[in-house]
């Protein structure tokens, strides 16, 4: 039972994962990678990492995809026409562009020789093993209790610096898109600094009523 | 299933990804790869932390899916802040930090 999951789930991933590569749409692209978002869990729930599952349907299926579903209708559908355009005025020759993509395929291609030699033929036992013990029960591995526990007294120093790493991007990121300036042009009015509050002496302010700043 | 045929997974994953990266030309979709390759490498780290029975593998994923969030929000944004700008939205064209 678990084998046909696996390979019906791993068929899913790596199926997503080629559309995701190959589709000239970036929406179908993205459409490709909740395929195969949805299918990970699916391993993951057959490793016994429950949470993990439930965080990568909820957050990365749900949330994530939505954010680039409304990029992609923002920005538009338009996957490679932009450089083809250019192309066919001549800037770029075609067949620069196809020697380039059939580079990449053949250095992807010796990247997962690579790895996969990396991986399987390490001579490691315990991978051709089905895994370490594991006993059902409510603090059983890859629970949402055993994740927390870890979260919350081994690993609090890395729980603390994601959040600000989070925080840190979503201002990053609000910064990034907003409305006026982004990375072009800074506005022109309404700069304060720090430094403006120091006005010219003579200016009748409270603190040179009070002598508290010399001239 | 053994853990080997996870780890097959996450590798031909990962290339898949590596391979989108170098001949896409939307950053949109070089970031959807980018996406693909952290998750062969989230297979990755949980089939080994089932292999040994121990969380911390877990613990690591659930922070690379926490970075990779963060990645999104940044790239995004910055394809968003492209497009106001009216540049094409092109990898092969935006060269200008090219020297």
């Amino acid at each position: 039972m678990s084998a046909v999951l696996f390979f019906v789930a791993a068929i899913g991933v790596i199926a997503g994962a080629v559309g995701v590569v190959v589709l000239r749409n970036p929406f179908f692209s993205v459409l490709a990678l909740v395929t195969h978002l949805v299918s990970l869990a699916v391993l993951f729930l057959l490793l016994r990492s429950e949470f993990v599952a439930a965080v990568q349907v909820v957050v990365y299926a749900g949330a994530v995809m939505v954010l680039y579903v409304f990029v992609v209708a923002y920005v538009g559908g338009e996957s490679d026409s932009i450089g083809e355009r250019l192309r066919g005025n001549g800037a770029h020759p075609p067949a620069i562009g196809s020697g380039l993509r059939l580079g990449g395929a053949v250095l992807g291609g010796a990247l997962l020789v690579e790895l996969l030699i990396a991986l399987l033929g390490t001579g490691l036992e315990a991978t051709s093993g089905d895994g370490a013990g594991y006993v059902p029960g409510p603090k059983a591995f890859g629970t949402p209790a055993y994740i927390g526990n870890l979260l919350l007294t081994r690993f609090l120093l890395v729980f603390e610096l994601a959040s600000f790493l989070l925080l840190i991007a979503a201002v990053g990121g609000v910064v990034l898109a907003r409305r006026r300036g982004g990375i072009g042009e800074e506005d022109e009015h309404e700069k304060f600094v720090p430094l403006d509050m120091r006005r010219p002496l003579g200016t009748g302010t409270m603190a040179e009523g009070v002598g508290s700043r010399r001239s | 299933m053994s853990i080997a045929w996870y780890l097959a997974v996450s590798a031909i994953v990962f290339a898949l990804g590596a391979v989108g990266v170098m001949t896409r030309r939307n950053p949109l979709v070089v970031l959807l790869c980018l996406e693909l390759m952290l998750n062969g490498g989230n297979l990755a780290l949980i089939a080994f932390s089932r292999m040994w029975g121990n969380g911390d593998g877990q613990i690591l994923a659930i922070v690379v899916m926490t970075v990779a969030a963060c990645e999104v929000c940044i790239g995004l944004g910055m394809i968003v802040a492209i497009y106001r700008r009216n540049l094409p939205i092109d990898v092969d064209e935006l060269r200008e930090l090219q020297g």
